[in-house]
């Protein structure tokens, strides 16, 4: 059991304190800054409808307690915990009264849908091809290949989508611009073939970067990898490319990617956000984009709650997961 | 917002050999003194300049950039001047990038936008790295249940999606968020990753001789880490500048594309805003778009350049190979 003491139970208590600190600075930063938003709904609001003082008094109360900012700060704190603790995220006020916590679980699976896809792929492309351009590096089309991806990866994910967009959905129109699917929801394959065409671009765009990430740290481990003596006693040996490539530089490569796959999860995350708004795809991040539009403060708050919780959880879950691949973790 | 972490890439092609054995200058001053600051940032760029074509592209570039940002003092209108030249013209003579709905000639309102996205960046460069420096090497010097501590809470922030928080925070100071105020929320949101990398460079440097040297001699904690311990982070600080002007550049355009800063300030974020906003995929007024995200694109790419550079530059292997070019050449 000294593998749970060594390694399950730190990595857990570590997931508790990302999880706290996150909770804290989202509670701490609308209270530390000197806009507030009660009176900004408010001022939405009663532009339009509510004249009457009283009406508009006991309004801001109803507004004040939604919020969670009635009492002192100890108790808005505590309540704010007891509410989380129960994954109660308030009401949206957009979409009032669809609870804040609904609209993400109707985000999610198109969000995780994309995410997940994205991530093995980059992950797969990114080490293999790093790897055979790290390990053919004289060739013409490894140069022209690291050129490519060294040139994507810097771009910001906003402009990578935007310059998708322009070509692939204004000037050579091969995919739909807007939403997740079209047509009845529904298992047939029509259905599900809209799912895959309207989701190409915005995959395509976090592809594109994720790969270009993985490419670049594959292709400065493989080099490493290439240059030891087992790898050198291989090519001695006349062992077959393939084998060499696949069996010893790849394999050798491959751990510290893994351990990387963790970090990446929240990088990647943030990426599918900007590229649901580019795309007007219809996870998280575009529910996110119109809450912002509508200036739905407890939607913007549920949604960063969640996606710190989210990431933090999935990175505990890559975490324990790790002693799978690495032995030396597993027999320490 | 890259959103990706560029610190990454770049520290784990830059970290593990640029430890202690002396990094900065090649002309070979004893380890146990302290080598002045500036001097190692000269000697780095010289030496970059002259073995790295990689560098010298990317500061061509860059250097470029800055001269158009320079221009904007120069520019015949004010930042935020608008319907001062005739609406949605292309490109012509008179006005070589066309002009905006807005009545704004395209090239001048580059330059401004590139200069206050590099003021941005600058800024938020500056106020992260002096966390990341402070935090990191305080940590790694005095160990113990501070460390831990301080590395739980570094951890955490590094998990953090930033996001998120970036979009409510300015979600809630919407409209009041000046340049300095966005570079501030910046600055304080991207000092997690470098901070971890410069702990694990001042965990080896105290385990070296002059450190027990600066202590017995007796100076305090801040002064053996400020004057002791700094300059030999500096490689490694240029190199990671560069990821910390990335992340900030990828903020800047998607805070601003989201209207989340001030759109009255022309920045490179604002531009695509505005062009988006006035539908110039539709209506075919490309020059208005095409411009922010060349230069976008052209700024990051260059600064990456220089970061790959000083990255390879800061592997021994790479160095030991210009020490013998440099034996050949002479």
């Amino acid at each position: 059991m000294s593998f749970v003491r060594s390694y399950a139970l730190p990595r857990l208590v570590q997931w508790a304190v990302v999880i706290v600190i996150g909770a804290t600075v989202t509670f701490t930063i609308p209270r530390l800054l000197p806009t507030d938003p009660v009176e900004q709904t408010l001022n939405r609001v009663s532009s339009t409808a509510v004249t009457d003082p009283r009406a508009v008094e006991s309004f801001r109360n109803a507004i004040r307690d939604l919020y969670g900012l009635q009492g002192t700060p100890v108790e808005q704190y505590a309540r704010f915990w007891s509410r989380l603790v129960h994954g109660d995220l308030g009401p949206s006020l957009g979409a009032f009264p669809t609870p804040v916590t609904q609209i993400i679980r109707d985000g999610l699976p198109w969000t995780i849908g994309l995410l997940g896809t994205t991530l093995i792929l980059s992950w797969c492309l990114g080490v293999v091809l790093g790897t055979l351009a790290a390990y053919f590096s004289g060739k013409r089309w490894s140069h022209l290949l690291s050129g490519v991806l060294v040139t994507i990866y810097p771009v910001p994910y906003f402009i990578l989508a935007l310059v998708l967009v322009m070509v692939f959905a204004y000037y050579i129109p091969l995919f739909p611009l807007v939403g997740g699917a079209s047509g009845q929801a529904s298992l047939s394959l029509g259905y599900l073939g809209s799912i895959l065409q309207h989701g190409f671009l915005p995959a395509l765009s976090l592809l594109l970067g994720g790969t270009a990430f993985r490419f670049i740290i594959a292709r400065a481990l493989a080099s490493g990898v290439i240059a030891s003596d087992p790898v050198v006693y291989a090519e001695i040996a006349g062992l077959p490319k393939r084998r060499i490539v696949f069996g010893y530089v790849l394999r050798n490569s491959l751990l510290p990617q893994v351990t990387d796959l963790a970090l990446a999860i929240g990088t990647l995350f943030e990426g599918a956000l900007i590229t649901e708004f580019v795309f007007s795809y219809p996870g998280i991040g575009y529910r996110l984009y119109t809450a912002i539009l509508q200036s739905d403060f407890n939607m913007i708050m549920g949604i960063t709650i969640f996606s710190i919780v989210g990431i933090a959880t999935a990175t505990l879950v890559l975490d324990l997961l790790y002693p799978l691949v690495d032995p030396r973790v597993r027999y320490r | 917002m890259q959103q990706v972490d560029r610190g990454l890439v770049d520290a784990q092609l830059a970290v593990a050999p640029g430890a202690p054995g002396g990094p900065p200058p090649l002309d070979g001053a004893p380890a146990s003194v302290a080598p002045r600051s500036q001097r190692v940032v000269l000697s780095v760029v010289r030496d970059l300049f002259r073995y790295s074509a990689a560098f010298r592209v990317g500061a061509l570039v860059l250097l470029l950039l800055l001269v158009l940002a320079v221009l904007s003092a120069h520019a015949p209108y004010a930042a935020d001047a608008r319907r001062v030249v005739p609406q949605d013209r292309p490109p012509s003579p008179e006005y070589p990038l066309g002009t905006t709905t807005l009545g704004q000639d395209v090239f001048w309102l580059t330059t401004y936008a590139i200069r206050n996205s590099l003021f941005i960046a600058t800024l938020a460069v500056i106020i992260s790295r002096s966390i990341a420096v402070l935090l990191g090497s305080f940590s790694g010097y005095v160990g113990g249940p501070v460390d831990r501590v301080l590395g739980a809470i570094t951890d955490s922030f590094i998990v953090i999606p930033r996001l998120p928080l970036l979009i409510l925070i300015s979600f809630m100071v919407r409209g009041s968020l000046n340049m300095v105020g966005l570079a501030v929320l910046i600055g304080l949101l991207d000092w997690a990753w470098p901070s971890k990398r410069y702990r694990a460079q001042v965990l080896s440097l105290r385990e070296e001789e002059f450190t027990n040297t600066a202590t017995f001699s007796g100076l305090g904690t801040l002064e053996v880490i400020l004057h002791e311990h700094v300059p030999f982070l500096i490689p490694f600080l240029m190199a990671d500048a560069v990821s910390g002007f990335l992340f900030a550049i990828g903020v800047e355009i998607t805070l601003a594309i989201l209207g989340l800063s001030d759109l009255g300030m022309p920045t490179i974020g604002t531009m695509i805003y505005w062009a988006n906003y006035y539908q110039v995929l539709l209506t075919k007024r490309l020059w208005w778009i095409v411009t922010p995200l060349v230069g976008s694109v052209l700024l990051v790419v260059a600064l990456y350049l220089l970061s790959t550079s000083l990255g390879t530059y800061l592997d021994p292997r790479t160095r030991l190979k210009n020490l013998g070019l440099r034996r050949a050449a002479a």
